[in-house]
């Protein structure tokens, strides 16, 4: 690009050179547009048939190019995600410029080994300068790594301005390294992309055990006698690897994503490593396919950002719909408890209500409920509402009851008697275990308790008996209802 | 290989040419080149503290929407509407990023990565969907280029030629940025050292971190005309590290990055000359030495100042050693 200035300068035109914020186009503009296809008479439902039959080689390559690059990606971007070492992984995208083109220097030419070699040995070492800074200096790791990732990438792009203003042969590759172009992977590539993933696998298989204890527990690995730096690494090296093949085709930009997005989209899934590495691994292959398909429907999608896309989207399902981590399944979840709970307590309530009257009555009216619950008429037959809904209470009909007076009557079911009774019993039990086990004074152990009545379940409650040896009377000398002793 | 790749060194092309045929040209980028790394240099002093380096990185990188958005809605290159989509996808990028760590389990690493990297390809896409419409070159996203800077359209006031546009635009965003630093000093050591101390003296912490992030999307919108996104990021790191290697005090590490950015933008040109390369990277190039000089030679916190140190240290306990055994 810098060889249009003395063109310009010497054009001396003064006329607007679109020349603002962007304008700088010129013809040596890279086709960043880069997709697989190039057909444009068909329509998308015959490229996508074209895409699926796999009959041309350069969709056979390219999906199976990004197949393996998922897969890489996947596998070994869990471990830096895990380790809160995500942007590790941007930093080596960046830093391996120089190398790229120190190694096209090599022998001018686009060489998948020299440039392979150059990038891996500039990605290792911007590792080990990142380390190195957070070790030596008060500088925090983010600054480390923006200093490493930047100052790389200027070196890097002061040397392809440098060889772009060299007069030599082809040098049209290089610009791929920025946006990447899965559709230009030749069977080379392919090639060392599959020993690649190769190596990867064998050595996560073979160093498994010793890759999970280096990231959740390095304290721990280092007192067993782990050799901690090397199998540190190691990783890194694996990972820088993966970094410098994947570039082709994805871009320095985009790669970091290959690297944390199925990763973190696996992360919120599970709890368990090893599925997390075979879910990461899925998804990364499976972006990738969704990607390179994507991009073949059309003539100008970029393949690149668009298996990213499909990235970001199998995160954002995860996010939101994910089974344990899920925000909307937590947020439903949540909501259901405080309903039950709110349900419970009403129930308590009404339990007290009964004890109150000896246990004489059976039927009471909305007004003595909500005086009990300290709430308002509303709200109380509210919550009443809600137990008739779930069939632990009925109302009473009596027509000569004006509505909304507060005077309107209402029984449990026997379902409703049996869950309060239950809900009471833990209630008590949990007071009588606090006062008698943990030596509580008996007015300290109320607040506890009701906390505590909703979340222990069947086991806990019958050990709780066992314990306190089948009790009668909580602390406050009332009665704990029995299991078997239902008021109804 | 060595010929080809560095050119030779001739003190009259390097030295002498920039400054008495092309001197006026030579001015203003070095002027430009310095005005970009100082104003990054103080924003970048309060992101280094705030450990928000990687934070800057993001918004660099999803700045690239928002402005092929503001642009295909406007159809127009005009700097209002595209510092305006800029610091929309700033604040945007920061607010999802807050989004994912509070309704996830996600770590504010990953969630940075994720969130940039998805903005930045959907960048891509739009620029590469609407390439007929769209006059941006996401290349030149990424580089930027200050050899152009001397030919762009000359800002005039009234009837005084001030200088090319991009530097006034610059000079404008320094200016505020001194202010705003005058201003808000003391909110600003407050709310980035101890923001529990702040939320008890009555200033809201989380208005000054979100003040920050949006004045950080402008400075780096701003700058990334002439050094690129990438290179926006050693900009805004580069000056205030370094400076922060040499001393404990604010101020002076403010005044340092200030002085330490003239020298980068200075001696980047003229290395950029020599090598024929981008102005930027020939920044970034310098950028990196010196902070790898002032790591080892500072004289608190250098390499071979702890070194000396600790030795000093352990050849003290052992003399106290031996002295007990006495």
């Amino acid at each position: 690009m810098r060889e249009l200035l003395p063109h310009a300068v010497s054009n001396g035109s003064k006329q607007r050179l679109a020349f603002s914020i962007f304008g700088i186009l010129t013809a040596s503009t890279i086709a960043h547009a880069a997709q697989i296809g190039k057909i444009s008479e068909t329509s998308w439902t015959e490229q996508a048939l074209d895409f699926l039959s796999l009959e041309e080689p350069v969709v056979r390559t390219a999906v199976l190019g990004t197949l393996i690059i998922g897969f890489c990606c996947g596998v070994l971007g869990s471990f830096l995600v895990v380790r809160k070492l995500s942007l590790l992984g941007d930093t080596l995208s960046h830093a391996v410029l120089p190398g790229v083109a120190l190694g096209f220097l090599w022998n001018a030419s686009k060489d998948p080994w020299a440039i392979f070699i150059g990038a891996t040995a500039a990605g290792i070492l911007g590792v080990a300068l990142v380390g190195w800074i957070k070790q030596t200096t008060h500088l925090k790791e983010d600054s480390a790594m923006g200093m490493v990732l930047a100052g790389f990438y200027g070196l890097g792009i002061c040397m392809t301005t440098m060889i772009q203003n060299m007069a030599m042969g082809n040098k049209s590759g290089l610009d791929k390294f920025f946006f990447g172009q899965a559709a230009a992977l030749s069977s080379g590539d392919i090639q060392l992309l599959g020993i690649i993933s190769l190596i990867t696998v064998v050595l996560v298989l073979i160093f498994y055990k010793e890759f999970i204890a280096i990231s959740f527990d390095t304290g721990f690995a280092q007192a067993i006698g782990m050799p901690v730096q090397v199998l540190h690494y190691a990783l890194m090296a694996l990972l820088t690897f993966a970094v410098v093949v994947s570039l082709q085709a994805v871009g320095v930009v985009l790669v970091s994503a290959l690297l944390i997005t199925p990763a973190a989209a696996a992360f919120l899934l599970t709890d368990r490593m090893h599925w997390m590495l075979i879910l990461a691994a899925g998804f990364g292959m499976l972006s990738g396919v969704l990607g390179a398909f994507i991009s073949y429907l059309s003539n100008n999608l970029p393949t690149g950002p668009l298996i990213v896309l499909g990235a970001t989207l199998i995160f954002v399902l995860a996010l939101f719909f994910g089974p344990r981590h899920g925000f909307l399944t937590k947020t439903l979840r949540r909501k259901r408890q405080r309903q039950r709970i709110a349900l419970e307590n009403t129930l308590k309530s009404i339990f007290y209500l009964c004890e109150n009257s000896d246990f004489e009555r059976r039927e009471f009216v909305v007004a003595e409920l909500a005086v009990e619950r300290n709430s308002n008429l509303p709200a109380t037959e509210r919550e009443i509402l809600n137990l008739v809904e779930a069939d632990m209470a009925e109302w009473i009909v009596d027509s000569n009851t004006p509505s909304m007076s507060g005077q309107a009557r209402f029984r449990l079911s026997k379902e409703g008697w049996y869950r309060a009774c239950e809900i009471v019993r833990n209630h008590r039990l949990w007071e009588l275990y606090l006062t008698s086990a943990a030596s509580y004074e008996s007015d300290h152990v109320h607040d506890d308790a009701e906390e505590i009545e909703h979340l222990i379940g069947e086991g806990i409650v019958k050990r709780l008996e066992d314990r306190l040896q089948n009790p009668i009377h909580d602390p406050h000398g009332r009665l704990i209802p029995r299991r078997d002793q239902v008021i109804a | 290989m060595r010929e080809q790749f560095f050119p030779a060194f001739d003190w009259h092309t390097v030295f002498i040419q920039p400054w008495s045929e092309y001197a006026v040209n030579s001015f203003w980028i070095v002027l430009m080149g310095f005005l970009v790394a100082g104003t990054c240099g103080l924003v970048g002093c309060f992101v280094i503290l705030r450990r928000m380096a990687l934070v800057g990185d993001a918004i660099s990188h999803s700045i690239l929407p928002g402005i092929t958005l503001a642009f295909l809605i406007t159809n127009s290159r005009d700097t209002l509407p595209m510092m305006l989509g800029a610091v929309v996808a700033g604040v945007v990028t920061v607010a999802l990023i807050e989004a994912i760590r509070y309704t996830s389990r996600i770590k504010p690493d990953a969630a940075i990565g994720i969130v940039f990297s998805s903005l930045f390809a959907i960048g891509v896409i739009l620029i590469s969907v609407f390439a007929d419409e769209v006059d941006l070159d996401a290349e030149c996203v990424l580089y930027g280029e200050l050899g152009f800077i001397p030919l762009q359209d000359i800002a005039y006031f009234g009837e005084i030629v001030i200088g090319p546009e991009p530097i006034v635009r610059m000079a404008i965003i320094t200016l505020i940025a001194i202010v705003l630093l005058f201003a808000f000093f003391k909110e600003m050591i407050v709310t980035s050292f101890d923001s529990g101390l702040a939320a008890s003296l009555g200033i809201n912490p989380t208005r000054y971190q979100y003040g920050l992030t949006l004045f950080l999307s402008i400075v780096i919108v701003s700058s990334f005309e002439s050094v690129g996104v990438v290179l926006v990021i050693a900009m805004i790191i580069f000056p205030g590290a370094t400076a922060l290697m040499l001393t404990d005090r604010l101020p002076i590490a403010l005044v340092l990055s200030t002085v330490i950015s003239g020298a980068y933008s200075l001696i980047g040109f003229h290395l950029a000359t020599w090598l024929n390369a981008s102005i930027a990277g020939g920044m970034t190039v310098i950028a990196g030495i010196v902070f790898g000089i002032v790591w080892a030679f500072a004289p608190q916190r250098g390499l071979i100042a702890t070194f000396v140190r600790n030795r000093q240290i352990m050849e003290g306990s052992a003399l106290n050693f031996s002295r007990e055994e006495k």
